[in-house]
């Protein structure tokens, strides 16, 4: 190995920019998982009854499941017992009305995430709400929102706030006996965004959500709903850190979201979970199910991930195209440095006729990561026409790391033309050679290489998040390439 | 500006370069010439700093300070310009971009501030009609999907917009069509001045019908064995190498 790559690898092994914690005394429940402990939730919460009986059927069809092992991932088995169900920073049990009222420590917290809740302050175009382990201790922006008749505010004040609404859509698209995960999350899921556009109504800034895990042993599960009815247009933003901790915490998050005819829901993620340290110690276990449906004709769901944090990656957002001329996306990159390890991808259900779905995915594997695409096309025998096409690139740094690709397609009905595409690359001592020769030093080239290998995945990220998205890149990148 | 001093060097334990010395001066052309694994690209490579090669032997002065010391990017930003003889690809970043970001380095280098977008447009548009450029190939991933003749003389564009000291031609006429070669040598031919040195690696003598270089040196086993004028590269090509092996048999044996 030459002098660079080594000095990749020792990049990529830096220290992750977010592991602090903040200093705040917590409201925790004493850790374990029973019906107790999912009626204490709700009782936390103080939610109607409905609510609650629809978490203890979750909670027990959770318990007739098993933790899927089909993908491509090594971890210990997890001790559900061993987990903080719910923690919530103690000054906001009660939401604020006004940032005055927030707890000095949290808004500092914030801050030096970059994330600036003062309004004033803020650049104009985005909203933002954000989750502290359990509960959202601010969301900016309601009220010029609320003039157009946008909902946009945390899961529990929805729940308490718009109920209908809540009651009407929640677990419409990933149904709590889903799967393992999905069915944990509906039990405890403790908070969350939710997202309401009315008809015909375009969004005028982005939407954004910020997911921090701050108290030791807990685990976040939480739970967005985003509906989009017809004609109504949003860009939704999330990203997402934790403190470094040598212990694995657990992330089960549900991300629904619902376009209606001709409506159109953009949905951007910059993961960036803590990763763990070289040896795997530590680190965020991320298993998420996400999912779009497109239940009107011409509506468009598109999801643009960038994916560079926890140990464990375990994602497939996916779109269910159900109207007619609907058209789902999956824009993804991943990037695996050190012991993480990640099985990532989607699934396009076309079931509606004349409906189109595009899949890019761009890993990027460095150290001694493990780095998987896992993607569904699937078409029902009533849907004619469909098209699809899919991309698969992979991009190797060093020889220690893996990139593998296990592309599913399952075609009921003989109009449907199906592409796929896969290619895998490594960074070459002659790429790097050259970029030397013209003045660029190792880090500079593997973060112009890696840059040029994600560009068709960062082009559709809003502005603001691929400028950020492209340094997190580089970040992550710093030390583990040459 | 460039003295090379009893140069050895090996790749793999094996020597290849065997006590070369070479030098060259600003504004001259050198041409180096030699039967294939005599060592032209190796010294290339050697110049340009390829970790692969192990320099065991020698001193490599360049403009006052010793190459050897210096990485290959400290190297190139000094003024050292390498004309690959396979130019990599490097997909998902434009030539543009590329390019752009090699001039910014080297000019940080050198205390300059960034070129304005204005200035470095303009800069590429000057450069770009120099080597009969397609502009789309600009916007184009590097060398990707280029024909060979794109990628030399995009290697020339290069070498035009960098504006080195020192320019290495590692056997940039291979693979070309006699209307890219001709198109190459009118391009390094604009950009030969008084502060420019350029060494040739080359197998063949047509380009140095173009380039007209000041002085031939033939390379054969990690040395050069003679060097001349212009007319020596028409004798090799007459006559091959073997009539200089011929010679060094002679002063061997007499």
């Amino acid at each position: 190995m030459s002098d660079e790559m080594q000095l990749l690898e020792e990049r990529v092994n830096r220290e992750y920019e977010f592991g602090f914690t903040t200093d705040i005394e917590t409201d925790t429940i004493p850790k374990g998982l029973s019906e107790d402990v999912v009626r204490l939730i709700s009782k936390k919460k103080n939610e109607p009854e409905w609510l609650l009986e629809w978490r203890l059927k979750a909670f027990r069809h959770w318990q007739t499941l098993k933790m899927p092992k089909w993908a491509h991932l090594k971890y210990p088995e997890i001790d559900f017992q061993d987990i903080i169900y719910y923690a919530a920073p103690k000054t906001s049990k009660v939401k604020p009305d006004s940032l005055d009222e927030v707890d000095p420590e949290l808004l500092k917290t914030f801050e030096k995430l970059g994330i600036s809740l003062k309004e004033q302050k803020r650049l104009t175009g985005v909203a933002v709400d954000v989750v502290m382990d359990s509960v959202s201790v601010a969301t900016t922006f309601q009220s010029q929102l609320a003039e157009k008749g946008i909902i946009f505010c945390s899961m529990s004040e929805a729940i308490q706030k718009h109920p209908d609404l809540v009651r009407k859509y929640l677990g419409t698209v990933v149904p709590m006996t889903d799967n393992f995960f999905a069915a944990l999350n509906s039990a405890v899921f403790s908070d969350g965004s939710f997202c309401y556009i009315p008809k015909g109504v375009r969004c005028p800034m982005e939407l954004s959500t910020y997911f921090r895990i701050n108290q030791e042993n807990s685990g976040q599960f939480e739970r967005t709903l985003i509906v989009a009815e017809d004609g109504a247009y949003v860009s939704y933003l999330e990203g997402c850190t934790a403190p470094r901790r040598d212990e694995n915490q657990l992330h089960a998050a549900i991300v629904e979201i619902l376009a209606g005819d001709e409506a159109e829901v953009k949905y951007s993620t910059v993961q960036n979970w803590y990763p763990g340290d070289e040896n795997g110690v530590g680190g965020v276990y991320n298993f998420v199910t996400k999912r779009g449906l497109c239940r009107g004709h011409h509506s468009k769901i598109s999801w643009t991930q960038v994916e560079t944090g926890s140990a464990i990656t375990w994602k497939y957002p996916s779109v269910i195209l159900k109207g007619d001329y609907s058209i789902g996306e999956f824009y993804s990159v991943a990037l695996t440095t050190g012991a993480q390890q990640a099985d990532t991808g989607t699934k396009m259900q076309h079931i509606g006729k004349n409906t189109r779905s595009r899949i890019v995915s761009k890993g990027i594997s460095a150290g001694k990561s493990q780095n998987s695409y896992r993607g569904l096309v699937h078409v029902a025998k009533g849907a004619e026409n469909t098209r699809n096409f899919s991309q698969c690139d992979s991009l190797l740094l060093g020889d220690k790391c893996g990139a593998h690709t296990f592309p599913y397609i399952e075609s009921r009905n003989n109009t449907a033309i199906v592409e796929h595409e896969a290619t895998t690359s490594k960074i070459g001592e002659d790429q790097l050679f050259y970029c030397e020769q013209r003045g660029l030093d190792a880090e500079k080239a593997v973060a112009l290489i890696v840059t040029g290998f994600a560009k068709e995945v960062m082009n559709n990220l809003p502005m603001e998040f691929a400028v950020e998205a492209q340094k997190l890149l580089a970040v992550s990148l710093e030390g583990s390439v040459g | 500006m460039l003295s090379i001093k009893n140069i050895h060097a090996s790749i793999e334990g094996k020597e290849i370069l065997k006590g070369l010395s070479l030098d060259v001066k600003a504004g001259e052309v050198h041409a180096i010439m030699g039967p294939n694994g005599s060592g032209k690209s190796t010294l290339a490579s050697v110049l340009a700093g390829r970790e692969e090669y192990e320099v065991t032997e020698g001193t490599i002065d360049f403009g006052g300070k010793e190459l050897l010391e210096l990485s290959p990017e400290e190297r190139a930003k000094e003024g050292l310009f390498l004309a690959f003889q396979y130019p990599v690809e490097i997909p998902g970043v434009s030539t543009t971009n590329f390019i752009k970001a090699a001039l910014n380095e080297k000019r940080k280098y050198q205390g300059l501030e960034p070129l304005d977008a204005a200035s470095f447009l303009k800069l590429l548009k000057e450069k770009a009609a120099l080597l009969e450029l397609d502009k789309s190939l600009l916007s184009r991933s590097l060398n990707e999907g280029f024909s060979g003749g794109e990628k030399k003389r995009n290697e020339i564009f290069q070498m035009a917009v960098l504006d080195p000291k020192l320019t290495i031609l590692d056997e940039t006429d291979s693979g070309l069509d006699i209307d890219a070669l001709r198109i190459v040598a009118k391009g390094v031919n604009t950009l030969r001045n008084e502060s420019h040195a350029i060494i040739v690696i080359t197998h063949y003598q047509r380009l140095l019908n173009y380039l007209q270089p000041d002085f031939v040196h033939v390379l054969m086993n990690g040395r050069i064995v003679k060097s001349g004028g212009k007319e020596l590269a028409l004798e090799l090509e007459e006559k091959g190498y073997d009539f200089i092996k011929e010679e060094m048999q002679e002063s061997l044996t007499a």
